[in-house]
């Protein structure tokens, strides 16, 4: 039963997690039909900026804080040089340009900070367990669980709430019309994508002391983020939540559970050896089923 | 956009066929038979791309999946070899249709889908294949497996010459792209794209757009595979990387970077990025910064491509 609950737990945590990645990704797909490829690397920069920041300062608080500005920052630059140009074109220019940043963000990072991984250490508060009715349970998962939900809620109301969030939503439902009304697409378009890349460094930070912090970070969960996306529906936040919850239980659960289930029927190393693969591949099958049956997703933003 | 009427002229297409039968004669007279090995995998990834732009380009379907076809090919001739069948004769044909059929049921599924859903469930299938041949552990798992030797050719030709696979890789490369040229121009050809630019009016007139576009992205997916048996091949070793994403996203870089919807595409952008990589790699150590601004260059510079530069200059 406790491992139930512990997987179940890690599941909340890492979908979370995505969602951080997946909220800015699908405003970006959303609001502005771009493809972007490079929204791993800004994950991958707030892990290393976070780790080469929590020596010199002292406090992981400060260095995560730090790392999120300058991602943030990063991010709004990038968008104003280079990634703007690319609104009006095709996707394929899209893809090839994001993936062009990726080559570039990768070894930029490499040159930096080398190709070895690095470590985050856990922030000293958070190292210990702590006891969830019986259970022994990482305080710092739950501390990650906590930071989540916040963010969480926080771009909630920020989205369904604020004239800016109308904003966002308006132009994620018609460009067009957004603009004719009066709304700054332009800087609209610069600071969602700076809030994207601070959502990202968010990740970035909480998963570095839980995941390595190594080049090529930001590809492996690229792609579940993009997965989330679609499920949920290009554009939805709530969607996002939806699917990056279903995507976080379905990879923790098959983990974990699985291989116990198969240990029932099979040897226990062909079970250990089936289950991650099995959760890798449901993850897809989930997607598949999805696009199957409802292809706008869960929560489609365009009415 | 790129032209409708795409056909190599003889004479140019003799005058290329001849240099590149002449190539390797001068690699090995300036001492650089390493080239030989470069320019053989520069036209197996020059199949695969140009298989991929049969369906990007003329159907306009953005698979982000096609690598799975690759890794498809590559295993079949891996596992084959492995059960003891060497003859490739056998094996890079079932490497064909294998691949071919895998393209049938992923294609049957994902066509129902539309633009953005179409690349993600393509690359949705991919995935799901990388991760199925990770979990082989029969054929190597992660690490993938080792060839013990390359596939046995017919008439007494020996593969393991890298001069003669040379020279097998080039006759494969070249009768793919005359046939590709004769299907891109023949009716399916153009019925192919003209549901690239108005699905709609094609079901309206009768024509039967699914299956259409099933026939490319299963002439595609085999050819792929094709090309799969040739790097499986080459490598001398076969690896779930094959089918992982960023390699699909290479294919697309290297039919974007030549031209989409190019007939020549696939091959100058296979050419182009290997090229690259392989000068900068000789160059520095952190090739890929500018491998990434080159690339990036060449989004914003030359729009649809090397090839559109060419067509752009050649029009005035």
């Amino acid at each position: 039963m406790s491992t139930v609950i512990e997987a179940a737990l890690n599941g909340v945590q890492f979908g979370l997690m995505l969602f951080l990645l997946a909220a800015g990704l699908t405003l970006v797909f959303g609001i502005m039909d771009m493809i972007n490829l490079a929204h791993g690397s800004l994950y991958m920069f707030g892990a290393y900026l976070t780790a080469a920041l929590v020596e010199p300062t002292g406090s992981f608080l400060l260095a995560m804080l730090v790392a999120l500005l300058a991602t943030a920052a990063i991010g709004m630059l990038l968008e104003m040089t280079v990634l703007r140009t690319l609104y009006q074109r095709d996707h394929l220019s899209q893809v090839l340009a994001t993936f062009a940043l990726i080559l570039i963000g990768n070894e930029v990072v490499r040159m930096i900070w080398g190709p070895q991984p690095r470590r985050l250490a856990l922030p000293e508060l958070f190292s210990g367990p702590v006891d969830l009715a019986g259970i022994q349970y990482p305080s710092y998962r739950l501390l990650v669980i906590g930071v989540g939900l916040a963010v969480a809620l926080l771009l909630y109301l920020v989205v369904a709430r604020t004239r800016g969030g109308m904003w966002v939503r308006a132009g994620a439902s018609n460009r067009e019309m957004a603009t004719v009304m009066g709304v700054d697409i332009k800087r609209l378009f610069t600071l969602v994508f700076g809030l994207g890349a601070l959502l990202c460094a968010v990740a970035g930070a909480l998963l570095g002391p839980l995941l390595s912090v190594q080049v090529g970070m930001g590809e492996s969960i690229l792609i579940l983020a993009f997965v989330v996306v679609v499920i949920g529906g290009i554009g939805s936040i709530r969607g996002a939540l939806a699917g990056s919850l279903m995507v976080g239980m379905v990879d923790t659960v098959g983990r974990t559970l699985v291989p116990g289930a198969l240990g029932t029927v099979f040897s226990p190393s062909v079970a250990s050896n089936l289950g991650p693969t099995l959760a890798s591949i449901l993850i897809y099958v989930l997607m598949a089923a999805v696009l199957f049956w409802k292809p706008q997703g869960l929560f489609p933003a365009r009415g | 956009m790129a032209p409708l009427d795409q056909i190599l002229s003889r004479r140019t297409g003799a005058v290329l066929l001849a240099l590149a039968v002449a190539f390797p004669l001068g690699a090995d007279w300036l001492g650089q038979g390493f080239y030989v090995d470069l320019a053989a995998r520069i036209m197996i990834f020059a199949l695969a791309a140009s298989s991929l732009n049969l369906v990007m380009g003329f159907g306009g379907m953005v698979c982000f999946g096609h690598a799975a076809f690759l890794g498809i090919g590559a295993y079949t001739v891996a596992i084959l070899m492995d059960a003891g069948v060497d003859a490739a004769w056998i094996a890079w044909p079932a490497a064909t249709a294998v691949a071919a059929l895998a393209a049938w049921l992923i294609g049957t599924v994902s066509l129902r889908t539309r633009v953005v859903y179409f690349i993600m469930i393509t690359l949705a299938f991919a995935q799901m294949l990388y991760y199925v041949f990770v979990s082989l552990n029969a054929y190597g798992g992660d690490d993938g497996m080792p060839l013990a030797a390359r596939s046995a050719l017919p008439f007494g030709l020996d593969a393991s010459s890298d001069l003669t696979f040379y020279y097998v890789v080039l006759a494969i490369l070249a009768l793919a792209m005359w046939l590709m040229q004769r299907l891109v121009n023949a009716r399916f050809g153009r019925a192919l794209q003209a549901i690239r630019e108005n699905e709609t009016r094609m079901e309206a007139i009768g024509y039967p757009v699914f299956r259409i576009k099933l026939a490319a992205f299963v002439i595609a997916g085999g050819a792929a595979g094709l090309a799969g048996a040739l790097v499986a091949n080459q490598a001398g070793m076969v690896s779930p990387g094959l089918m992982y994403w960023t390699q699909s996203g290479s294919l697309m870089i290297m039919v974007i970077l030549g031209g989409v919807g190019y007939l020549y595409g696939g091959v100058v952008g296979a050419a182009l990025l290997l090229v690259a990589e392989e000068y900068l790699s000789g160059l520095t150590l952190y090739w890929q910064l500018p491998l990434g601004i080159l690339l990036l260059a060449a989004v914003l510079y030359a729009r649809n491509g090397a090839l559109s530069l060419a067509t752009r200059w050649r029009h005035g």
